[in-house]
């Protein structure tokens, strides 16, 4: 398996991470799921990023990684903050529950 | 003889900047210094002003004979501090004064006359709790009347103009607890604004044609213009005419001229200033400065000349009917601009010029002279309640005979030289001639009229008005008896010429325009018919009201369908108040508010706002409120952007 067949498989596979993560937030109507399938969708760039880093010889992408980590790490935190005001207010986790910007 | 120094060109600045600041102390402290009403420090304080103002005028005016030495065609004009007010590509109009022969008639006149007017309402004025605001509109209306007059450039002129209305509007509605008055302000101010724009439109004009605003410019170059033939519509007639529609409203000529009458709601001494000696003689000075350019169209000319000879006749055929001393008074202001306009018309515009100067003396002498009877009769107009006061205010009847004297043109009184004059400027055209000597008539018989109903017969105001007639104190009297004097002499009055030679004020006027020598040859018979004429008007009113006062009854009668036009003033105001009744007023409420305003704007713009409505809510169902409804728009709207790059760059092999 030559170098650039490798970045072609591993292209693919965070595309399919990503669309598995967005249909997740499509579909699922658990809140904790659909941050867990936000994290799948940033991880699928993750992947991406790398790849393409190997590909081009720099460690850009590496370094851009980090920072998507770092957000990530934080939007966790953030995101379950927010589901636990959810889940107070409210007594569920069901998204289609919170439609208050209804127009 | 000698040069002009650095203090010669600040000579004008001062004589401008005086009054000005008299207006300024006296607006910010005047009730400071005046701190008890009976006091008049603030009042003197004006007057000096203007009276070191007319000192340096006459400074400026010795200086410019003494560096010119009467050559022709003398003058200074300077950049101020060199100023440059307005500087937009090829239009510059640079902040500089113009002191030639003509601006120093008219700055001893207005700086002149104004001081006497100045002293004369510490008295008139006395009783009056808020004389510290009327000297304060005194000295700008001084202030913006000398710029009128000094002003370089036709902007600069105009600064001027605008300011003598706004003080002429504040004066008139001075008494502003009176209806009467403030609606009287308003329609002076209104109609003249109709003639501003006249004066506007002709400044454009005059700019597209020249390419330059300065008066001297003016002069110089409209000489070269090709003269424009009667009944051709160049550029240089249209200009001369739309500037003429100015000089009409702002000299109360036909058919602008209905706002002077009923600016006599103002103070008298305010009527003598501005609505006698001044600034309604504003329109004159524009004719005559911009003579060159007037002598270029015979159109423009005759239309002047036409306009001012109707004036004077209808202005003085109502001045026969007026019972009102000061309305007399204004119908003969009318009627004696219009003898100016005649005589500019005629392309003597010197003659205008020279008028206008006797003119001032002796109308703002019976103006005053009217104020000083006003004043004895405690506010009474009336001179059908009047009679007999030759005996009680002598004084005042003294220097209001010489003032009649001299509007009627009766020999060595100064209205007599100027008419004369006129009379022969008109020489070649036989109606305008006959309309002139008739008004000359005219004018005879209505001052006439005006005095005997005043001074003579007994007197028709009851005992309560009798007892309380009394002569008005030194500082009215003085102004007249000075005035007096000029109405006599300003007639022949010599000034100095070219080299020791003494030549008449037509003469010292007549380089500015530009045409060579005066075009006058005396006629012996015009001074004699004049004369006859005003001998003959004098006669009548004599004959009528002194010697026969039966026979107007039976007079009146025979002459009722003249008399009431004369009374109703040509309908003037009856028509101008149905225009505004019927079309302005009616107009604006059923076309302009009711169709375009509240159908058409309000329609567009209400409609506006509905159709925005109507979008917003069939976009309304877009926002459901599901996160992820707007996730997967965020998601469709990246895919969308990011496939039409990569398909653009035609880079798509997955």
């Amino acid at each position: 398996m030559g170098e650039p067949a490798f970045v072609h498989q591993a292209v693919l596979l965070s595309l399919v991470l990503f669309a598995i993560g967005a249909l997740g937030v499509f579909l699922r109507r658990n809140v904790i799921t659909v941050l867990m399938c936000i994290e799948l969708m940033l991880n699928g760039a993750n992947l991406a990023f790398v790849a393409f880093s190997r590909a081009a010889g720099t460690l850009d992408g590496q370094v851009l990684v980090f920072f998507v980590m770092v957000v990530a790490a934080a939007e966790a935190s953030v995101g379950l903050a927010i589901v636990i005001a959810l889940h107070r207010h409210k007594d569920t986790l069901d998204v289609d529950a919170f439609n208050v910007m209804k127009g | 003889m000698s040069e002009l120094t650095t203090l010669d060109l600040l000579l004008p600045f001062a004589v401008l900047l005086l009054p000005l600041a008299g207006f300024v102390v006296l607006a910010l402290f005047g009730d400071w210094i005046n701190k008890d009403k009976e006091q008049s420090g603030a009042c003197w304080l004006a007057c000096g002003t203007v009276l070191a103002a007319f000192g340096f005028a006459v400074a400026t005016c010795l200086r410019l004979y003494a560096v010119a030495g009467g050559k022709e065609g003398l003058r200074f004009t300077q950049p101020y501090l060199g100023f440059e007010w307005i500087e937009a590509a090829s239009f510059r109009v640079p902040l500089n004064l113009l002191i030639d022969p003509l601006t120093c008639v008219m700055m001893l006149v207005v700086s002149g006359i104004g001081s006497l007017i100045h002293i004369y309402s510490v008295g008139y004025m006395a009783h009056d709790e808020e004389r510290v605001r009327f000297f304060s509109y005194l000295n700008l209306f001084t202030f913006f009347m000398l710029l009128l007059v000094m002003g370089g450039s036709l902007p600069l002129l105009f600064v001027g103009w605008e300011g003598v209305g706004l003080c002429s509007y504040l004066l008139i509605g001075f008494w502003y607890k009176k209806d009467s008055a403030s609606a009287a302000g308003l329609k002076a101010f209104v109609v003249n604004r109709i003639g501003d724009v006249g004066l506007i439109l002709g400044m454009i004009f005059i700019f597209h044609a020249f390419g330059s605003l300065d008066l001297v410019d003016i002069a110089d170059n409209a000489g070269a213009l090709a003269p424009e033939a009667f009944g051709v519509f160049g550029p240089v007639t249209i200009a001369c005419l739309l500037l003429f529609v100015g000089a009409t409203g702002k000299s109360a000529q036909i058919p602008l001229h209905v706002w002077l009458p009923d600016a006599m709601e103002g103070p008298t001494p305010v009527s003598a200033l501005i609505h006698a000696a001044t600034m309604v003689t504003a329109g004159v000075y524009l004719t005559a400065r911009l003579g060159p350019l007037y002598h270029q169209s015979e159109t423009a000319l005759m239309v002047v000349a036409v306009v001012g000879a109707v004036t004077a006749l209808m202005a003085g055929t109502i001045a026969i009917v007026q019972t009102d001393i000061k309305r007399v008074l204004a119908y003969s202001t009318v009627s004696q601009l219009g003898f100016m306009f005649l005589a500019a018309g005629m392309g003597a515009f010197g003659v205008a010029v020279f008028h206008l100067y006797t003119h001032a003396f002796f109308k703002a002498l019976l103006f005053l002279g009217s104020g000083s009877v006003i004043h004895a009769m405690s506010g009474e107009q009336d001179m059908r309640r009047m009679g007999g006061l030759r005996s009680k205010i002598p004084w005042t009847f003294g220097t209001f005979l010489i003032g009649t004297l001299a509007i009627s043109g009766i020999p060595y009184f100064a209205g007599f030289y100027s008419k004369d004059e006129i009379l022969l400027s008109a020489i070649h055209h036989p109606a305008l001639f006959g309309i002139a000597l008739f008004t000359a008539l005219l004018t005879a018989a209505y001052m006439s009229r005006l005095l005997f109903l005043t001074f003579f017969g007994e007197f028709r105001g009851g005992h309560e008005a009798e007892h309380h007639l009394h002569e008005s104190p030194w500082t009215m009297l003085g102004p007249l008896v000075i005035l007096a004097i000029g109405s006599v002499v300003s007639g022949y009055a010599l000034f100095p010429g070219h080299a020791g030679a003494r030549i008449r004020l037509p003469e010292v006027i007549q380089p500015v325009f530009r045409l060579g020598e005066s075009p006058l040859h005396h006629v012996s018979w015009v001074p004699v018919a004049a004369t006859i004429g005003a001998l003959v008007g004098i006669l009548i009113a004599w004959y009528l009201y002194l010697a026969m006062p039966g026979v107007r009854a039976g007079l009146a009668r025979a002459l009722r369908p003249a008399l009431a036009v004369f009374s109703a003033k040509y309908y003037f105001d009856h028509v101008y108040d149905g225009f505004v009744k019927h079309v302005v007023v009616k107009g604006s409420e059923h076309l302009l508010w009711t169709r375009v305003d509240a159908g058409f704007i309000d329609g567009a713009v209400n409609g506006l706002g509905t159709l925005m409505r109507g979008i917003a809510r069939s976009l309304r169902p877009v926002q459901t409120g599901f996160v992820r409804h707007y996730a997967l728009l965020l998601l469709a709207g990246a895919v969308a952007v990011v496939s039409y790059l990569l398909s653009s760059a035609g880079r798509v092999h997955l």
